[in-house]
């Protein structure tokens, strides 16, 4: 190994919506209240993390034609979080996910640019699109946007909101009180965008912030969305946290950069990574394998298996056999508002393949949901977590992982405590934040440097 | 009302204060104004004063001195950060004052704007509210790209009209997604797996003639249950949208009388709009919901010069215009004067129906630790304003109770 050691980027991904959250533990605290996000966000400060991150969505999900009920429900607004997260933290990253389908260019750059000054340069954005006129029927202008538009409007979305990012360079506000100059120049902020989805012109109004714009991420994992990212993210927040298909994810993607014109360290892969520690490996396999039937109660086996069946099968007994009743398939789907059910391109085949795995192993339907669901990614002793992080990022898996702990607001402690002095003592771990903005924990340059650079060359 | 019965007071915070050559005082900060730490010390300061609320200023523009268009002037403050992040950003940092951001309703949707002013509830454990406002400047218009705004000869326009009606439905749908989820509906309930009671969330179903709004909401009903909702208002469309849907109106009247004639115009589309509520959710399958069954408030706003001497006031207020290069103009009554004298002009204005105060400092670094350390102490002295905050949240502040949620079975 002549290679230099990389340095690992952390991340914790606040607990979300989705039956991993086990909210039936009474360790389990509250997902609204400000004081479970300010005791994850110290968590994570305290532990040298370079960012949390926050999920969103908007439009509860239904299943049958009913608000869904088995899984946490509720979550607060996004920049208003954050913004009040900037308030009980002083270097960590603050990174959220907002829509580019219900929302406008001039609204979210004002917030983003809000954020970036009241956190002192630590906002980042991670850019999703939606296309459902079931979210849709929550906003003003509807939603639905036809699914071959989706990145075309992402793109021009954040190419406008990155003009408006660029309409303040930084220099205009002298205030000078003697001679009575406020501002240098009076068409600061000016922008004009003509273009598919937005056609707008003025005067932008948030001076520019101390990171220019926000850090950019993007989660699409489609070719498209590989492509979206190649050309205009800061970091993927991806899917493939194991080493396999992390490595072909990873290469896939850094080759991709070389035609827009940048390096391989201009774009970070994160995924996503659940963990599961105990004393020792035996101790955390056995708290994982608790963990993961915590986490599939009888109601949700149903519920998950209604996702391929596509009927209500709620009649069925979970803890028995799977339906002998082939899945419905259909354009209309039982679940409405969730991602993952496109998942299951061709429903006849999984439930086909289930019923033979189940019949293998003698499963109930409840046995098969918690074996085919998401084992976690991390189980082990903290030696052994620590070593294999480590040894997924120099392998070139990733270049760090976006936790995501089951419990709120105190799972991420004990990977604190134990996991992250271990990486310190490999030297792959800051043991102190070297900068103040998000850009400086993530290595990457101010855009200011960049258009600087690009001019000189 | 006797003359010495309690009144309410908050501040309006925007940029350096209110008088357009303000920024250029040794006092003002202008450097700072895009820094949590400049509007940290502010609202620190007006808590301190042990005041109800203070207010931020918004606008999805710059700042202008013309009421429709772009102005291209260098010699004012220009640019700002959004009003509910800066809020947001310092409910963690204060403990008893209420935060009520001003948000533009004209451009924005009603769902964002619902669950962040719940979330700034949350954050501040119940010390939330909001101002709502219109624009009816076409060149903000332009930045959204989403409708054009024909230009008005003066807000008597039926342009007008249709904007505070677009924002009573706005208010309406942010009112019902607040309301969307009842307070006890996050369940727990290990055995039968369910995380919420299904039945305690509600689709709102709003529909109205600019937009409609399924709901529920995404975040869970705010502590206060209702936020503070409360509107500046200068004439009969605005007064109706104040009488309507709001806890609080901020209102401009040149002296007692101006006061009297606004309350009670006030208070009497309120009860129009009572009755019409209670008619139309007698029978109808519509939520029962009685706003103008609430007691509302009723604020005048004033710009204020204070200082110990009136005479030292005035002269600021004249050193400060010259500076600006023409007299200062404001919506509100200018008063330039001693403690005493203001404590006496409100109380007068009490006597007139008025309940509290929105003061708009000429100068922040200057006139708002004036209002808290000589205004306040004395009406303190004429038991005309509390001693210490004697409630959580800002609604109890205010005397308001808790709502209960419209959807609830009673």
């Amino acid at each position: 190994m002549t290679k230099p050691l990389k340095q690992i980027h952390l991340a914790a991904h606040f607990p979300g919506v989705n039956n991993t959250t086990v909210w039936s533990d009474p360790e389990a605290g509250s997902h609204i209240e400000f004081s479970s996000f300010a005791h994850f966000a110290r968590t994570a400060e305290r532990a040298k993390f370079d960012f949390l991150f926050l999920a969103e969505g908007l439009r509860l999900r239904e299943q049958g034609g009913h608000i869904y009920d088995l899984d946490v429900v509720g979550r607060p607004d996004t920049f208003t979080i954050l913004t009040a997260l900037a308030a009980v933290t002083e270097h960590l990253g603050l990174t959220g996910t907002i829509n580019s389908t219900f929302n406008e260019p001039y609204e979210v750059a004002r917030q983003f640019a809000s954020l970036d000054h009241l956190s002192g340069g630590r906002s980042a954005w991670n850019v999703v699109t939606s296309w459902d006129a079931f979210t849709g029927e929550n906003f003003r202008r509807g939603g639905f946007l036809p699914q071959d538009e989706r990145y075309s409007r992402a793109k021009e979305f954040l190419a406008t909101a990155g003009e408006l990012f660029d309409s303040w360079h930084g220099d205009e506000i002298l205030a000078d009180q003697e001679t009575g100059v406020f501002l240098r120049d009076a068409k600061a902020g000016s922008f004009v965008h003509t273009g598919q989805h937005f056609d707008i012109h003025g005067q932008f109004n948030v001076p520019r912030s101390p990171q220019g714009r926000p850090v950019i991420f993007q989660a699409g994992d489609s070719e498209e969305g590989r492509e979206f990212a190649a050309s205009s993210a800061d970091a993927i927040f991806s899917r493939y946290a194991a080493l396999k298909e992390g490595q072909a994810f990873y290469t896939d993607v850094k080759n991709r950069l070389a035609k827009y014109g940048r390096g391989h360290r201009d774009l970070l892969i994160l995924p996503a990574a659940t963990f599961a520690l105990g004393d020792t490996d035996a101790e955390a396999e056995e708290l994982a394998r608790e963990v993961r039937r915590q986490q599939v109660s009888g109601a949700t086996a149903l519920r998950h298996l209604e996702f391929v069946w596509n009927r209500d099968l709620s009649s069925y007994d979970p803890e028995g056999p799977l339906p002998e009743i082939d899945p419905l398939v259909s354009d209309e789907h039982i679940s409405r508002g969730r991602a993952q059910v496109r998942m299951y391109r061709d429903p006849l085949a999984t439930a086909r393949e289930w019923r033979e795995l189940a019949a293998a192993n003698q499963w109930s339907i409840r046995d098969l949901v918690i074996h085919t669901g998401n084992r976690q990614t991390f189980v082990g002793s903290p030696e052994t977590v620590a070593r294999t992080i480590n040894e997924y990022v120099q392998a070139d898996a990733s270049d760090g992982f976006i936790l995501v702990p089951h419990i709120t607001p105190t799972g991420l402690d004990v990977f604190a405590d134990k996991v992250v002095p271990l990486l310190q003592e490999q030297g792959v771990f800051r043991t102190e934040y070297e900068g103040t903005t998000l850009r400086d924990h993530l290595g990457l340059a101010h855009p200011d440097d960049v258009r600087g650079e690009r001019a000189a060359s | 009302m006797s003359p010495s019965s309690p009144l309410h007071l908050a501040v309006a915070l925007d940029g350096t204060g209110w008088h357009p050559a303000s920024w250029r005082e040794p006092v003002a900060r202008p450097r700072d104004l895009f820094t949590a730490g400049y509007w940290a010390d502010l609202v620190a300061e007006a808590e301190r004063g042990l005041l109800d609320f203070v207010t931020f200023e918004d606008g999805l523009g710059l700042q202008s001195s013309h009421h429709l268009d772009p102005d291209d002037r260098t010699d004012q403050v220009r640019g700002r950060l959004d009003a509910v992040l800066l809020a947001a950003r310092i409910a963690p940092l204060t403990r008893h004052i209420g935060l009520v951001p001003t948000a533009v309703v004209t451009h924005t949707e009603p769902f964002h704007l619902s669950k962040a002013i719940a979330t700034l509830d949350y954050v501040s454990t119940g010390r939330a509210g909001v101002r709502v406002q219109i624009t009816a400047r076409p060149h903000e218009a332009d930045h959204f790209g989403r409708r054009t705004i024909p230009r008005i000869d003066s807000y008597d326009s039926p342009v007008v009209t249709d904007l505070f009606d677009e924002a009573a439905d706005y208010v309406e749908a942010v009112r019902r997604l607040w309301d969307s989820w009842e307070d006890d509906a996050e369940i727990r309930d290990v055995a039968t797996g369910r995380f919420i009671d299904r039945d305690k969330l509600h689709y709102i179903d709003f529909e109205g003639r600019h937009f409609s709004v399924k709901g529920p909401s995404i975040t869970p009903r705010p502590p206060q249950g209702q936020p503070l909702v409360t509107a500046l208002a200068h004439q009969t469309v605005p007064y109706r949208l104040v009488a309507r849907q709001t806890d609080v109106g901020y209102v401009t009247p040149r002296d007692a009388e101006h006061a009297r004639e606004i309350v009670a115009e006030i208070h009497a589309e309120r009860e129009a709009a009572g009755r019409a509520e209670r008619e139309a959710s007698s029978g109808g399958d519509q939520p029962v919901h009685v706003f103008g069954d609430q007691p509302i408030h009723v604020f005048g706003d004033l710009v204020v010069f204070l200082d110990d001497d009136p005479a030292a006031a005035t002269a600021r207020r004249e050193r400060l215009d010259e500076a600006a290069g023409e007299p200062y103009e404001s919506d509100a009554r200018i008063f330039a004067g001693s403690p005493a004298q203001l404590a006496d002009l409100l109380q007068e204005l009490q006597a007139a129906g008025l309940t509290g105060f929105r003061l708009r400092p000429a100068v922040l670094g200057h006139d708002l630790p004036a209002i808290t350390r000589a205004l306040v102490p004395e009406l303190q002295r004429r038991d005309a304003f509390r001693r210490a905050y004697e409630a959580d949240t800002l609604r109890g502040l205010l005397g308001l109770a808790r709502p209960a949620n419209r959807y609830a079975a009673a």
